[in-house]
């Protein structure tokens, strides 16, 4: 029953969609106010039911109703909750349903928050982004639909994945859905201004907050998932260059780009037609990642479908989508020029600069994933792409980048010098070099690279703060600091913070590109190994249950001057899907983590024990986290989002440099 | 004792992260072994996901890492290792995808953004410099009525 | 000329979409054997069964287009095969097999269980065999033709589609070929 209504609620809302893309385009177009107005209200309405399709599939789960074929398919008796909840993302439907939820979610934000749009913009905006859901929803309905029916019904499941019953892993999904979804938002502003033929600051304002919120969830879902990773995977691990990780790095980067270019686009009325091309990019980048996934088009550990049918399907939509956006953008972008200018040397220019960097380590990634696909169409031979190559192109790509961060918040609007920004950068400079020259000589040439990047990280965490202590007034005699620390606005230190993050997951990426220890051994229970400075031994070996798998446990008494503490590293086996998760043991310290891995033996009574030290690996989702809260802190800034068309004028200290 | 920790400490460091690779199968010259570490993480496991010889548990991955070290102990280079393996499994078992004229476009990718795009950025940026240069004209009064008007309603009229 | 910059984007991308349409028929996963139109590897290798002397050599693949199928005795796919290959023994068509990465006795075994079409057999405990062939899991099946090259490789257990579809008709050719 649920599962029916929860299919006629879908459909009722693939028809709302209709409505949605249609009506308002019309209503714009004849400056119809009754027409508009039916697409913010039809956009509402989709909301609800979608979400009450949603929530149909998400009951059929938790009560185990196994007369659902996904739910047969996905779930079992002895599933523990959380996971029967989180199972019904956990499938090629259900993760297509979750998306279709939030496109429907950010199309009822619009309708509800937008009142203070032109009105005409808003309807251009609810009808692009009700052609999206009429897409997506169609292809859930006639491709992909999670409430078919399972007859006879089975008593009982085939369980989800054991590797996906994890709780790092019930957030990824939604997190990096709620990323590549809110950049759908910038792309139908972006198709919207192209139709009206105008972008302005307000367009700018409007927009931001929507990207923001994009990023920082595709930041914390990337970041899970790496995370998720190196504790799940058995060996360490946190990026493999897979081409599905690729597809949602690559709008990450062009994303960042868009927040960049939207700022200066808001603050100045500059790079209008950057910013609409990397607002189609973004989302285009998003599709493409989702058409990866469940094509088959590339073999992948992660793919939730090998369906060449639907994907052909998704092609489809993306080449209307992106190919109309494309296409509409080169016969309207170039007669939306801005008049805004400025010299070689500013911020504007720095974020251009920035943009490049990020758009040719986006077309290194691109090329990466896709080229054996490429070569393959031409010739049938296979190649494959694997982390040696990123490690010589990506890489060599974000060293300049990163530098230029740090210059970027430094540099003024519209006019400065080199002098002047490196004398405001004097101090960071020379920590930087200080760092790098005690680097070189501890480490000496061969750990060269790493010293250079570890430098690069306090760089950037220097400038951060040479951010915030300009704006102080730290070192300026007569500063009233404290008063200037209560009122540095939220987006002051956002910048900051994000930066920083930047040079804390970059340190982290260096010590673990260059510190990496590891042993391998037999061990037998009372034996003893020495690793990394800790005493290892392994105190049993033996069977363990859990509520849906037996495990193969062993248990380690590790000592790390004097002070003792356990670890447990098992081999699981999951008896109903017959699969088999290392599980490791890891622990947490301050210069890194200790991390078990246990494995079978040909020796009786023995097991190979895998031991890694991971030094500094925490700062790189440390490090992505801080940059989330960065991203936090700007979405907060009051000032920043939308319904604020009267704002107080606020005084510009001649020295301010950021704002 | 110490020198004997000295060394394990050294074969430690140069022998790098372990993976898959049981201590059944490493050589006992480290540098041999280092060798085929080196060349293992280059060489993709084809009947696994996307994970290299040296991470990965498949058995087969297991009978490569062996080849590679029995070819390594024959006495061949390197390359004639990888060779040995290409010639059975084809480029595809690279994870590092050879530099000929098919994938010179995919090598060159970092360079076939940043020129073009470097240059064009140069253009714009100084075409713009250029006029930011010149002195800014003050506003018509016609120009001050609508910005006042923006800042008071935060939209154009 | 600026406006040729802003037409690049959508030029590039239905590039892309093309390409990407064009891969959907491909399948990622079939990788082509590095021995196509290549002759096969020298080897010489032990009997399975017990009391064989013959066991399996290259020197045994000249005369007339054969099949090598590789198999093994934990193999399930392997399982599967096992009537198909029985039927076409009994139809005449010569299968040698190479039992890869398994113990002789339980290769042996595994026969007796099921039956032997196989007309040679050799034992690659070790699977040395197998990586000069290029093989990465069992079943596989190679077409030989009679100057002992390889023709083809199927991956995967034969199905009678893949035997009427491909490896019937390619026989056949080859056997007019000598």
């Amino acid at each position: 029953m649920i599962a029916e209504i929860g299919q006629l609620a879908l459909i009722l809302a693939f028809m709302l969609g209709l409505v949605q893309s249609v009506a308002p385009l019309l209503g714009a177009h004849r400056g119809d106010s009754v027409l508009m107005s039916l697409g913010r209200s039809s956009a509402l309405l989709q909301m609800v039911f979608v979400a009450l399709a949603f929530a149909a599939l998400a009951t059929a789960y938790v009560t185990m109703d196994f007369s659902v074929e996904l739910v047969a398919k996905h779930s079992h008796t002895t599933q523990p909750l959380p996971y029967r909840f989180s199972a019904s993302w956990g499938s090629h439907e259900g993760s297509m349903l979750l998306w279709v939820l939030i496109l429907a979610l950010h199309g009822g934000a619009i309708a509800f928050f937008g009142r203070s749009l032109r009105e005409t913009l808003q309807a251009r905006v609810l009808a692009v982004q009700g052609m999206l859901s009429v897409a997506f929803i169609g292809f859930s309905l006639f491709t992909s639909n999670p409430f078919s029916r399972l007859s006879p019904v089975p008593l009982d499941g085939t369980e989800l994945n054991p590797l996906l019953q994890d709780p790092g892993l019930v957030m990824h999904p939604p997190l990096l859905y709620l990323g590549y979804v809110g950049f759908s938002v910038a792309f139908s502003f972006a198709v919207a201004a192209l139709i009206e033929g105008r972008v302005d600051a307000a367009w700018a304002r409007w927009v931001r907050p929507w990207v923001l919120s994009a990023w920082i969830s595709l930041t914390i879902g990337i970041a899970l998932g790496s995370w998720w990773a190196y504790y799940e995977l058995g060996w360490g691990g946190w990026w493999f260059w897979d081409p599905v990780e690729n597809a949602s790095l690559m709008p990450w980067l062009v994303g960042t780009a868009l927040l960049h270019s939207a700022m200066v686009l808001e603050k100045r009325g500059a790079l209008i037609s950057w910013t609409i091309l990397l607002a189609i990019l973004t989302f285009s980048l998003s599709m493409i990642g989702t058409f990866l996934v469940r094509s088959g088009v590339l073999t992948s550990v992660h793919a939730f479908a090998v369906d060449p049918e639907r994907g052909f399907y998704i092609l489809v939509f993306i080449l209307i989508a992106t190919g109309a956006a494309l296409a509409l953008y080169a016969w309207r972008a170039p007669a939306m020029r801005s008049g805004a200018l400025f010299s070689p040397i500013s911020r504007e220019a720095g974020i251009t600069l920035n943009n490049l960097f990020l758009l040719a380590a986006t077309a290194t990634v691109f090329l990466g994933t896709f080229y054996p696909v490429f070569i393959d169409v031409l010739n049938g031979e296979k190649i494959s792409v694997g982390p040696p190559y990123y490690a010589i192109t990506f890489i060599p790509l974000f060293v300049p980048l990163l530098v230029l961060v740090g210059f970027g918040p430094m540099l003024t609007w519209k006019r400065d010098t080199a002098r002047a920004v490196l004398r405001r950068l004097r101090w960071p400079i020379a920590v930087t070099a200080v760092v790098a020259g005690a680097g070189l000589l501890v480490f000496g040439l061969a750990k060269v690279g790493a010293a250079l990047a570890i430098a690069l990280g306090v760089w950037l965490i220097a400038a951060a703060f040479m951010l915030l202590a300009r704006r102080w007034g730290l070192g300026r005699k007569g500063a009233e600091t404290g008063r200037l620390i209560r009122t540095t606005p939220l987006a002051f230190w956002a910048v900051a913070v994000a930066h920083a993050g930047l040079g804390v997951g970059t340190i982290g990426v260096a010590a673990m590109s260059a510190w990496t220890d590891s042993e391998v051994a037999t061990m037998v229970p009372g034996q003893t190994i020495e690793f990394a400075g800790h005493r290892i031994t392994m105190d049993a070996l033996g069977p363990a249950t859990g509520p849906n798998y037996q495990a193969e446990q062993a248990r380690f008494r590790v000592e790390e001057r004097g002070q003792p503490f356990l670890m447990v590293s098992e081999k699981r086996f999951y008896p109903s899907s017959q699969t088999q998760t290392t599980e490791a043991g890891i622990r947490r310290e301050v210069m890194g983590n200790l991390y078990i891995s246990v494995g079978e033996s040909a020796t009786p009574g023995a097991a190979t024990v895998r031991l890694w030290w991971h030094p500094l690996v925490e700062w790189i989702w440390g490090g992505a986290m801080i940059m989330a809260f960065g991203g936090v802190l700007s979405l907060s800034d009051r000032r920043l989002r939308l319904a604020m068309p009267t704002r107080k004028p606020v005084p510009v200290e001649a020295a301010e440099v950021a704002g | 004792m110490r020198r004997f920790v000295l060394g394990l400490f050294c074969a430690l460091l140069i022998a790098g992260p372990a993976a898959a690779v049981l201590p059944e199968e490493q050589l006992t010259d480290p540098v041999l072994e280092a060798r085929a570490r080196e060349i293992s993480r280059e060489l993709r496991c084809v009947v696994c996901q996307n994970q290299s010889i040296d991470d990965s548990d498949a058995p087969l991955a297991a009978d490569l890492r062996t080849i590679v070290r029995e070819r390594l102990s024959a006495g061949d280079t390197n390359e004639e290792v990888m060779a040995y393996i290409v010639a059975r499994y084809g480029s595809f078992v690279l994870l590092k995808p050879p530099l000929d004229m098919q994938t010179i476009l995919l090598w060159c990718a970092p360079l076939l953004v940043l020129i073009p795009g470097g240059l064009v950025v140069a253009l714009y940026l100084r075409r713009r410099g250029q006029v930011a240069a010149a002195e800014s004209i003050p506003l018509t009064d016609e120009e001050r009525r609508t910005l006042a008007a923006i800042l008071k309603t935060g939209d154009a009229p | 000329m600026r406006r040729l910059a802003f037409i690049l984007p959508v030029v590039l991308f239905l590039m892309v979409a093309a390409a990407l349409g064009l891969g959907l028929r491909r399948d990622p996963s079939i990788l082509p054997s590095m021995l196509i139109d290549r002759s096969i590897p020298t080897f010489d290798l032990p009997g399975v069964v017990p009391g064989d002397t013959l066991g399996l050599a290259s020197s045994d693949f000249t005369g007339k287009p054969v099949l090598l199928n590789v198999f093994a005795s934990w193999c399930v796919a392997c399982v599967i095969e096992h009537p198909m290959l029985l039927r076409l023994q009994a139809q005449g068509v010569t299968i040698h097999g190479l039992d890869w990465k398994d113990e002789p006795a339980a290769g042996a075994e595994w026969l007796a269980q099921r039956g032997n079409p196989y007309t040679l057999i050799g034992s690659d405990p070790r699977g040395r065999t197998g990586i000069d062939f290029g093989v990465t899991g069992a079943p596989e099946t190679f077409v030989i033709d009679g100057s002992g090259r390889v023709r083809y490789r199927h991956v995967g257990p034969i199905t009678p589609e893949v035997w009427a579809e491909t490896l019937q008709p390619m026989l056949a050719r080859l056997e007019t070929e000598t």
